[in-house]
């Protein structure tokens, strides 16, 4: 008897540790997969099905090096777009235009934590804070 | 009994499909009218079938291009315009692959018609195919007289182009595929990658076929 209460104890217990312990996974899967549909809808046409651009046109989004070095600037670039500017992706230069959009901080948030951590990258989750504070600093 | 022949359908039925799948050529689309010729002595009805009418255009080195220049080849035909923001990066990324399939062959072609010819001058075009990363002859990108673009359209049986409020272009992502004698032989969905493999194998059909006539 006092064994049956110790192990449905032990039970509640270790779900609870791991219901905390995703709080964040949750948080994560959240974000992801908002940003997924917002990827297909808004990004995909251009950037393709697993970010690989097209060729030397439209960068890819496979450069984790690119996208850690300019982290803080990732949500200016989809929020205002690009006009002639130079991105030297996986060693490439592009040159060209991208369009701005229309989108408020939590879906380029969502859109953020999809491609931050998709196509080979992985770099957690990015909020709505995140976002927030980061289009406060655009050039 | 009546299981019997259920059977003997069912196999007739998958023989009709087998016979089908090879039937190796392709349907000639678009309007079509008879004409009453003389051949060897005798009165026959001849069918007329629709061809690409005349045009001319520039391309992305600055060569003016014709009916002429495509003579002898079996070519693939778009429209779009380079700063296309919707459908074109799909289509011209499913276009890189037919160039490479067929780069090297000497009788097949890739033209495609910018609708935007007030942007897409000829320095603009030659961009977009360095940036595409194309060269040589067989994949032109084609500008000319709006008006001219847009009726030639109407001949490839795909939706006019039309300017939207927002001052892009509205038009069709089709890939058209025309054969050597300018008759229609297919169109292809050119965003959906399944249709445009569809199309690559339509095109080595289209080689194989002879250049007699076809009897339809």
């Amino acid at each position: 008897m006092k064994f049956k209460i110790i192990a449905g104890l032990v039970l509640v217990l270790s779900v609870i540790i791991a219901s905390c312990g995703s709080q964040e996974d949750m948080e994560f899967k959240r974000y992801y997969l908002g940003g997924e549909q917002l990827y297909k809808q808004r990004c995909q046409n251009c950037h393709g099905t697993k970010g690989e651009g097209l060729s030397n046109l439209i960068p890819p989004l496979t450069d984790s090096t690119f996208l850690k070095t300019n982290k803080k600037q990732l949500a200016c670039i989809v929020n205002n777009g690009l006009k002639g500017a130079l991105l030297v992706v996986h060693g490439k230069s592009f040159v060209g235009d991208m369009p701005a959009n229309d989108m408020s901080p939590v879906d380029i948030a969502r859109v953020l934590t999809y491609v931050t951590n998709s196509f080979g990258n992985k770099m957690g989750t990015v909020t709505s804070e995140d976002v927030a504070r980061d289009l406060k600093d655009c050039k | 009994m009546r299981k019997l022949a259920t059977l003997i359908g069912v196999i007739l039925l998958y023989a009709a499909c087998k016979s089908e799948d090879k039937q190796a050529t392709l349907p000639i689309y678009g309007n079509r009218d008879t004409k009453t010729i003389t051949k060897d002595g005798k009165k026959v009805v001849d069918t007329i079938y629709q061809t690409i009418p005349a045009f001319k255009f520039v391309n992305q080195y600055g060569d003016s291009i014709t009916q002429n220049s495509l003579k002898g080849d079996i070519y693939v035909a778009d429209f779009f315009f380079t700063t296309c923001p919707s459908i074109c990066p799909i289509m011209h990324r499913n276009m890189l692959k037919v160039y490479n399939e067929f780069k090297n062959v000497s009788d097949f072609k890739i033209i495609s018609h910018s609708i935007d010819p007030k942007h897409d001058s000829v320095p603009v075009l030659k961009k977009y195919a360095d940036g595409l990363g194309i060269t040589g002859n067989s994949w032109w990108l084609l500008q000319g007289k709006k008006d001219d673009t847009y009726n030639l359209s109407t001949s490839y049986l795909v939706r006019r182009p039309e300017e939207s409020a927002k001052e892009l272009f509205i038009h069709d992502g089709y890939f058209v595929l025309i054969d050597k004698q300018k008759h229609i032989r297919g169109s292809y969905d050119g965003t959906d990658e399944k249709d445009v493999a569809r199309m690559i194998g339509d095109i080595k059909i289209l080689r194989a076929e002879t250049n007699t006539q076809i009897a339809q």
